[in-house]
């Protein structure tokens, strides 16, 4: 049974101020989404259930109550106020998946400073530009990845202390400084900040078309969003043990993969481990799970796979599959219906939204390679790209837009009011991704209206891509475009003119591959490089990107002629 | 085989390790859910292993399966190399 209401009850006299009261919110009291995660749900009588099922990829396991993982985040929120963090801070959280990762979001929140969890597979020209930005004085690492921040840490003066939780004894540099979170004595009189509606929380880093990636910033309101998407959307029940795919160095990870999630009692399980299809159906049939957040790109993995190697294990447990990061294509709903016996439920939304906003109900009519219609207290539409007022006719193409007025919507880009202005057309917040809305109000993806690349669910911005090209020796210009691929919807392409000297080689080719991967990170590799005598310009001398991936994708170009530089 | 599994360790470590790690890897080293080598990066590994030994390794057969170890990429190379 669902413990959601279908779609037309749902929608009927909505109102957020109803989610509000489920949770015991009133307007102007305070609200911490660490205190919601932990210590209401011990207050609810649920201090005994299992809250994480924490899994390694050497098959350690760990479990952990709701009551214990209240006193571990006040252990750890006291820990660092002893190291003199104060509220409003910016602390990074840069690791794999580890208990530790999920604790320290939750322990940063509950002492008032902001969470920054950043992909631990970012390289570290990557994590120099966040933490710079964001003015980050704690990063909490691990020794696998603390030697990235070593590289960088000299150009950072206002990074205090960097906190690795798996020290072991091995020694230290500088403003490190060891937790062994699981030895410390509990903290008993730890008192969670009294953070209100509009305490930043959150800083998740995303990318654009110009500039460096822009630092996202939610609120602790966030919740009221989380708490009902997760709820209605995930169909999240009691005795369900959910498990999101998703890293919390992106934002499915925190607002899926730990607020809204724990903000209902329900219990997680974590795998900390990269793809492996055997290990994943092992994961499911092991730990029971019954529902489940995934991507497309890990979906067409597991198609790859085969739906024989499914049937190899009892995924029975399985009752609701969502999935998020890019539009998830009809022949991948399909394949879940097969392999699965039920489909996978799209949702859409982004790293500003905080919450899905346009989703497929459950119980709803999945219309393979929809998004869904928009979520009840979430007006959406497609604009006219021109005019940013909704299209006129059914079908059209245009702007997916939202009207600013859900709760987790971000508050600003840290220190960049004018991009986060910059969103907003018309009254409408626009997302920057093309749709056509069809009779029954579903919405279709079309593309990107931007030169943002979606690359496995995750936006990768060209300027920061070609910004570390130009760093190689070889490299005299470049452009970085999106590229389509079965795998991951889109993969990075680079165009790249060498100076005088460089010859093309596939040795070279590789070499700046390799060069980016550990600058920025594996999604911004470009997965095919293309070397070039020269790249379409402007007159004024700007690289016209739009030609050479209309290239890619095989569509017309556009006259040009206007503003090429012959 | 035996050249292979030398030359794709030490490629992997050289390409994929921090220069003062201390986790030591073998030939049977979980790569890919080890988080060692992501799905993103097995393409500059593919990369590396067809400039090298003149091969081309299908996109089919390049999956996160096949490249989790030296030893299954080694087998691998093996494999083309004698087609």
């Amino acid at each position: 049974m669902s413990n959601t209401p279908t779609y037309e009850e749902a929608i009927k006299g909505f109102d957020w101020a109803r989610v509000e009261e489920e949770l015991g919110y009133k307007p102007n009291d305070p609200i911490n989404i660490g205190w919601y995660c932990t210590d209401r749900i011990c207050e609810m009588g649920l201090g005994d259930k299992p809250a994480l099922i924490w899994e390694g990829f050497k098959g350690d396991k760990r479990t952990y109550t709701f009551d214990e993982m209240r006193i571990l985040t006040d252990t750890f929120a006291a820990w660092l106020q002893d190291l003199g963090v104060e509220p409003g801070e910016r602390v990074c959280l840069f690791m794999d998946r580890l208990p530790e990762l999920y604790f320290g979001v939750l322990a940063v929140l509950k002492m008032g400073c902001i969470a920054q969890p950043l992909f631990s597979a970012f390289g570290e020209d990557s994590l120099w530009t966040r933490l710079d930005n964001a003015g980050t004085s704690v990063v909490i690492t691990q020794r696998k990845h603390v030697k990235k921040v070593r590289k960088i840490v000299d150009r950072l003066p206002g990074l205090k202390h960097v906190v690795v939780v798996d020290a072991d004894g091995k020694p230290l540099k500088e403003r490190e400084v060891a937790l062994a979170l699981h030895d410390l004595p509990p903290a008993k009189d730890f008192v969670v900040h009294p953070t209100t509606a509009e305490s930043p929380s959150i800083l998740h880093y995303t990318s654009g078309t110009t500039g460096q990636p822009k630092g996202a910033q939610h609120v602790h309101y966030s919740l009221i969003s989380q708490y009902i998407t997760a709820k209605w959307v995930l169909d999240l029940q009691p005795d369900d043990v959910y498990w999101c795919n998703a890293d919390p160095g992106w934002v499915t990870g925190t607002s899926y993969g730990i607020i809204g999630p724990w903000a209902n009692g329900i219990t997680q399980a974590v795998l900390d481990s990269g793809f492996n299809a055997d290990k994943w159906y092992d994961f499911i049939a092991r730990n029971r799970i019954t529902v489940w957040y995934s991507a497309p790109t890990a979906i067409r993995l597991l198609m790859k796979e085969g739906a024989e190697l499914a049937a190899k294990h009892d995924l029975s447990s399985l009752r609701h599959l969502c999935s998020v990061g890019e539009p998830l294509n009809a022949e991948a709903v399909v394949w879940s219906e097969e392999a699965y016996g039920k489909p996978f439920h799209d949702t859409f939304w982004q790293t500003e939204t905080g919450c899905m906003v346009i989703t497929n109900f459950p119980g709803m009519q999945v219309k393979p390679g929809s998004m869904g219609r928009p979520f009840p207290g979430i007006t959406a539409a497609v604009l006219d790209p021109v005019e940013f007022t909704p299209v006129k006719e059914q079908g059209q193409v245009g702007v997916i837009a939202l009207r600013p007025d859900w709760p987790s919507l971000i508050r600003t880009y840290w220190n960049n009011e004018e991009g986060f202005q910059g969103k907003f057309k018309n009254g409408w917040f626009v997302c920057g991704d093309q749709a056509t809305i069809d009779a029954d109000g579903y919405f279709w993806f079309v593309g990107r209206d931007d030169d943002v690349i979606n690359t496995g669910g995750h936006l990768v911005g060209p300027f920061e891509i070609e910004s570390a090209l130009l760093e190689h020796p070889a490299v005299a210009e470049s452009a970085a475009v999106a590229k389509p691929d079965k795998v991951n919807m889109e993969v990075v392409k680079a165009f790249v003119s060498l100076k005088p000297g460089f010859e093309p080689s596939a040795d070279l080719d590789l070499e700046i591959m390799n060069f980016i991967r550990k600058k920025l990170s594996p999604l911004a590799m470009p997965q095919e490089i293309e070397f070039v005598d020269n790249l379409p310009k402007t007159r004024s001398g700007k690289i016209i990107r739009r030609v050479l991936r209309a290239k890619e994708f095989g569509e017309p170009v556009g006259d040009i002629s206007t503003i090429m530089n012959d | 085989m035996e050249e292979y599994k030398k030359a794709i360790l030490e490629y992997v470590i050289k390409e994929y390790m921090e220069d003062d790690e201390d986790e030591e890897i073998t030939y049977d080293t979980e790569l890919i859910s080890g988080g060692i080598v992501d799905s993103f990066s097995m393409v500059s590994l593919k990369r590396f292993l067809e400039n090298k030994y003149d091969i081309q390794i299908p996109d089919a057969d390049a999956s996160p399966e096949a490249f989790d170890s030296v030893d299954k990429i080694a087998a691998l190379v093996d494999r083309f190399k004698q087609a």
